[in-house]
């Protein structure tokens, strides 16, 4: 006697999330896939398949300029990965030791500059970095290093680096607070089963520590990821929509937001915007997925 | 994604101007002059709103770099304002062909501009017109009148003089020869390339040649001045290449340079800024007795947006902008833009008056990239930009750039091909 009733009550609690992010997320992002399968001639919005992706991978003067931003984005990652979270882990690994006094205020001075906007970032280091009014080149000079100043962001070979360096200082704080929740959650008496054992100091944290914050690693490696390939606010901020010096930061948010809305005398293409957005979203879903089902799978866990 | 949020933002800013609306006729003007926005609301608008009451205007600009983006969203978004602070040339032109902007052909006071300066914001066969011409801009070389008397230096006419103040300020020591910078790029090209080349293609010659396909960018006109910008390099201050543009402006004001390259639109914030005397020289040519060419670019133009609900009192703004009244205040109001109508205003600032002397004894063109040009992939402009920057850091050869620009215009442009 006892029907399967329809549990109204899930549709209605789930609606509002499902309703607002299908309007401001989903809808937003299927509509720019479709857009990018359009081309505009002669006024006319005309279905063109696949035609701007050949042009986007194909056609030298596109290809040039998208594996170009797409090389600088990697590099940007690469030295996210290389230099933000190593750094991140190692505060995280200092703060957490029980004898750090005045753990707290080094937490939140590190964690500040994250909260800060990317243009206030990009501005105040633009003039810290200035050769004419700003403070780098007289501090190395106070010390006796004025040789080793460059206007760095004006250099080809220095501006990316330097660039994906102050994004380092801006997020450092996000890998060490994720860290640094994950290593208080190790409870005392592994560690001190460990002293018992004669594991103390380094060894107790490469041995049991670093083991046990690995999934969190991982997290924090695909936010990373994630976050620098969607990256175009500091770039912008910083260098403006073309990226100099010779598109040498030009990253995909850069090349997408120059070719969607158009820059100076070039006029704004919708279509082949929208072809690099696409882009730029499978690359993001390979990563992930790559990450998902690679590595997270595999990755070894440990019941505490 | 980043869409969203945009999406949301326009619709936050259409629902703003839904609001704004009162009984009185309200135009809103869009513009990328957001220096001049103290003297819109303290000179020109109320001189408009006096001589029209029940008409009010409000000016809202956005910066420079971003205009052209910001203004297409709104427009396609129909936020935008009533009348629309036109670019010249193409960005314009496809203003008007995607119908945002209003036909004004037919407006009495266009009989007041000649036709070169209707020609930024005309369709290519001259049939409509689109925008009513505000102002053109004069490049040439701004310099510190002090410094020049203190170092016993001749305003320079030909380029051997040019070079010769320039290594005389230099081994003296207590100035920056020149204060330019290469980090925002635009400076380069536009005060850089298209400042000196004219002397070079001889203006429009060379420029409606160049259109017509019958010069090429690797000709000697056209590769020469990114020879001379190779040499300027050496006389930019220490760290030029990560300089911005409001570096070196305020090196310029506060005394520490020597000479800028400059834009007549210039003008007016270095007046409020610099407290010594200066002077401008007109970009100096090759041989003595050369004939010289300068670059007297249609800058603004304002049009109506089609989609304007106050047609009306937009065509009576636009019909006093075009007026001989307007020109004058405008012209003095901001001088280093210069006025395009056909009667002649009287202008009071030194400087301004020096540039606009120019247009009496040398021949006058525009920009050499704006016109047709930048219609394609790759972007002259953008391209020429980059060039110029390189052929300053000495990272390419003149040779190498001027085949670079020429491929990427031949790859689109036929009468190149």
């Amino acid at each position: 006697m006892n029907k399967a009733r329809i549990r109204w009550h899930i549709l209605v609690f789930l609606a509002p999330a499902v309703l607002v992010y299908t309007a401001v997320m989903i809808f937003p992002l299927f509509n720019t896939l479709r857009l990018a399968l359009y081309t505009r001639i002669e006024q006319e919005r005309v279905f063109a398949g696949l035609d701007n992706f050949r042009t986007l991978f194909f056609d030298p003067i596109w290809a040039e300029q998208f594996w170009n931003a797409l090389g600088n984005n990697f590099w940007f990652f690469l030295v996210h990965m290389l230099v933000q979270n190593p750094i991140g882990i190692a505060l995280a690994a200092l703060l957490s030791h029980p004898r750090l006094r005045f753990a707290a205020l080094y937490r939140s001075a590190i964690f500040i500059p994250t909260i800060l906007s990317f243009v206030i970032v990009g501005f105040a280091w633009k003039l810290i970095l200035s050769p004419i009014w700003g403070i780098a080149p007289s501090m190395l000079d106070a010390v006796g290093l004025k040789s080793l100043f460059a206007p760095w962001l004006g250099k080809e070979e220095y501006a990316l680096t330097t660039l994906a360096l102050i994004s380092v200082w801006q997020f450092v704080g996000i890998p060490m607070m994720l860290i640094y929740a994950a290593l208080l959650t190790i409870p005392e008496e592994i560690l001190e089963a460990g002293e018992v054992d004669g594991i103390t100091g380094m060894p107790a944290f490469w041995k049991i520590k670093l083991p046990l914050i690995l999934p969190s690693i991982g997290i924090i490696s695909i936010l990373t990821f994630v976050g620098n390939f969607n990256a175009f606010d500091l770039i912008y901020a910083a260098q403006g929509a073309l990226a100099g010096p010779d598109f040498s930061t030009d990253i995909l948010g850069t090349f997408m937001y120059r070719t969607f809305f158009g820059f100076q005398l070039q006029l704004g293409d919708p279509h082949m915007g929208s072809a690099i957005a696409g882009a730029m979203f499978a690359i993001i879903l390979l990563g992930v997925c790559i990450y998902l089902f690679g590595i997270q799978t595999r990755m070894r866990r440990y019941q505490l | 994604m980043n869409r969203s949020t945009l999406k949301l933002a326009l619709l936050s800013t259409t629902l703003v101007a839904g609001m704004a609306h009162a009984q009185d006729a309200t135009l809103i003007i869009e513009s990328w002059r957001n220096d001049d926005l103290t003297l819109w609301q303290d000179k020109i608008i109320p001189a408009f709103e006096a001589e029209h009451p029940g008409i009010k205007v409000k000016f809202t600009p956005s910066a420079p770099a971003e205009y052209n983006a910001v203004l297409n969203s709104k427009l396609d978004a129909g936020s935008a304002g009533d009348l629309i602070t036109c670019r010249p040339f193409d960005a314009s032109l496809a203003l008007y062909q995607a119908g945002h902007l209003s036909d004004l052909s037919d407006l009495d006071a266009m009989s007041n501009f000649s036709d070169v300066a209707k020609s930024a914001w005309q369709t290519d066969d001259g049939s409509a017109t689109f925008c009513v011409p505000m102002a053109s801009v004069i490049h040439g070389f701004i310099y510190n009148k002090d410094a020049f008397e203190e170092l016993g230096i001749e305003v320079p006419t030909t380029e051997a003089q040019f070079f010769a103040a320039l290594d005389k300020i230099k081994e003296d020591g207590s100035y920056i020869p020149m204060a330019m910078g290469t980090n925002d790029q635009w400076e380069a090209a536009t005060m850089g390339y298209n400042n000196i080349g004219p002397n070079y293609w001889k203006g429009e010659e060379g420029r409606l040649a160049l259109i017509k396909g019958e010069q090429k960018l690797t000709d000697e006109a056209w590769v020469a001045p990114y020879a001379t910008l190779a040499r300027w390099g050496a006389y930019l201050g220490d760290g030029y290449e990560a300089q911005t543009y409001p570096d070196s402006q305020n090196i310029f004001t506060l005394g520490r340079a020597a000479i800028y390259p400059a834009g007549s639109w210039e003008i007016s914030g270095f007046n409020t800024q610099a407290t010594f005397e200066m002077g401008a020289f007109k970009p100096p040519v090759q041989n003595a007795g050369d004939t010289c060419y300068i670059s007297d670019h249609t800058d603004i133009g304002i049009g109506m947006n089609a989609a304007s609900s106050n047609p009306e009192a937009a065509r009576t703004f636009l019909a006093w902008v075009a007026s001989p009244a307007f020109a004058e205040i405008f012209g003095n109001a901001l001088p280093g833009f210069f006025p395009l109508s056909k009667t002649p205003v009287a202008l009071e600032d030194p400087l301004a008056k020096e540039f606009v002397s120019w247009r009496d004894q040398c021949e006058s063109t525009i920009r050499s990239t704006y016109q047709i040009l930048s219609r394609g992939t790759p972007n002259l402009e953008n391209d020429t930009w980059g060039a110029s920057v390189a052929a300053i850091k000495g990272t390419a050869t003149p040779e190498e750039l001027g085949q670079k620009l020429q491929a990427g215009l031949a790859s689109w442009y036929e009468p190149q091909q």
